[in-house]
């Protein structure tokens, strides 16, 4: 069974994002990375970007298909995890960890409520 | 509430489960897409040998004095070159030129030819045949019997630089003499077989034609064998990945009914002197006339992935769609088959894919992308 970070929140478009004081790291969990297969190329936003709750900010793409990646929080992109243009398949391997996309500065951190629980987004992949 | 399954399913479909497959729907069946990475499945093919469940490709069998006859008539290629034990690449066409399908034909005996077809498109190609195997008033035209038999048969592909000497040890007659698009009809660990040596992913190997109900314990013995070959099973995943780097067409998307051949580079399968079959005029006439698109490949210069149905740009000018992209394992570049108007499609121009809004910069490239190098 998948270990799903309780300090982590989750939509049910398979993110994840970590909130530390104003900044929240994105990334995708562990059922999205198993689902895709093997991601071979990742599309992040430039920093110095906005991104929305609930709208694209880039995709993966797995051998087989692209995929969206919904932002789980609004915020301004202050990093993006370059390593992952050369070793896309980190993704894969450290889905929670190492592979995090982007970091964000918070603009409406209460949007953070309207996301899911470690335990919710479990039972819901179970689902 | 579990929704009803309504996919059809290979004789094989509880070793997939057992094995952990991950299943889509293609084409109406619940096929295997990948048991472990379509990446490593990919790289045992090319390195070492995969097995392959292709249960769900359609069979058709000709026979009677005249099977020859009907076969060269709804056929592009020319049957008549086959001699007993071997198999040919033909397609299927419309009267309006396109394609029905593309197909093996295997000349079993003068008089009994059995033709191997695309899972999706089984139906329409026995209902094609038989149509045009009849006249105007519903009589036969040739004295020939075109039976479907898809349930009698499972198949299974043995793909790879091992795979010789991997079915090798599971059978009596020497396979290295079978040559490619030969076949023998034989036993493999004692199963009754047809034994072919072709494929879908650009190595040697053999697709194993055996009755349903042994196909679970053949499976069972070559993964077994196999393991000292480093065999994987492989899904669709793994075989498309493997066909695009061959540049094989795949139906739906390099060849469908709105495709003739020659536009699709497949020219070399339609032999117009040899009488007349369903679609030579349509095929001729484009041929006089030349074709105002061509099947293309290229590979990606800008960072991005093509995928099928992207518009392909000509000095920023939409000129054509890709028909299959991805990335090509092999080579570590991306990858893709687009059609594009002939005076464009030359070596070496440079092209555009939009990707989601962007154009980004691709190549013409020779195909097919990846060639084995004989041994």
């Amino acid at each position: 069974m998948s270990n799903y970070p309780a300090n982590f929140r989750y939509t049910k478009e398979h993110e994840w994002v970590l909130v530390e004081g104003d900044t929240g790291a994105v990334g995708i969990t562990d059922h999205a990375q198993s689902e895709l297969g093997d991601i071979v190329y990742v599309d992040l936003p430039q920093v110095g970007s906005t991104m929305t709750q609930g709208e694209t900010f880039g995709s993966v793409e797995s051998v087989k298909a692209v995929s969206d990646l919904y932002a789980p929080i609004s915020g301004e992109v202050t990093a993006i995890n370059d390593s992952l243009a050369k070793s896309p398949e980190k993704l894969n391997s450290d889905p929670h960890g190492e592979a995090w996309l982007v970091k964000v500065k918070l603009t409406h951190p209460d949007e953070i409520q309207h996301l899911l629980s470690a335990e919710d987004y479990q039972s819901y992949i179970e689902g | 509430m579990a929704a009803v399954s309504t996919l059809q399913r290979t004789p094989l479909f509880e070793r997939h489960q057992a094995l952990g497959a991950k299943t889509i729907d293609f084409g109406g069946w619940d096929m295997p897409v990948q048991y472990s990475s379509i990446l490593e499945e990919h790289k045992a093919v090319r390195e070492r040998v995969g097995l392959f469940d292709v249960s769900h490709m359609g069979e058709i069998e000709i026979d009677g004095p005249e099977a020859l006859a009907l076969v060269n008539y709804v056929t592009t290629n020319d049957a008549a070159k086959l001699k007993d034990g071997q198999a040919q690449y033909s397609g299927l066409l419309y009267a309006h030129g396109g394609f029905v399908d593309d197909i093996l034909v295997h000349r079993v005996r003068e008089d009994h030819y059995f033709l191997c077809v695309n899972a999706s498109n089984q139906d329409k190609d026995f209902a094609h045949i038989v149509t045009h195997s009849l006249d105007s008033h519903g009589r036969r035209r040739f004295q020939a019997a075109v039976t479907f038999t898809s349930a009698n048969y499972a198949q299974i592909a043995v793909q790879g630089p091992r795979a010789l000497e991997l079915v090798q040890q599971l059978c009596d007659a020497p396979l290295a003499d079978i040559r490619y698009y030969h076949f023998v009809d034989g036993a493999v660990a004692g199963f009754a077989a047809r034994i072919a040596r072709t494929g879908y992913t650009g190595e040697d190997g053999f697709e194993l034609y055996v009755k349903p109900a042994d196909s679970s314990a053949l499976w069972d013995l070559l993964l077994e064998k196999g393991k000292a070959y480093g065999i994987l099973p492989c899904g669709l995943g793994a075989r498309n990945t493997l066909r695009l780097e061959s540049a094989y067409p795949l139906y739906g998307h390099e060849i469908d009914a709105s495709i003739l051949p020659p536009e699709a580079g497949l020219n070399w399968i339609v032999k117009t002197a040899k009488g007349n079959f369903v679609g030579r005029d349509q095929v001729v006439e484009k041929l006089e006339e030349g074709v105002w698109r061509k099947l293309t490949g290229f590979e990606m210069v800008g960072r991005g992935i093509a995928r099928d149905g992207y518009p392909v740009l000509a000095d920023g000018v939409a000129a054509g769609w890709v028909t299959s992209g991805g990335p090509s394992p092999t080579l570590g570049t991306n990858i893709g088959l687009c059609y594009l108007p002939e005076e464009i499609a030359e070596e070496g121009r440079s092209i555009a894919i939009q990707i989601r809004n962007q154009p980004v910069e691709a190549r013409i490239v020779k195909t097919p992308f990846y060639k084995r190098e004989k041994s």
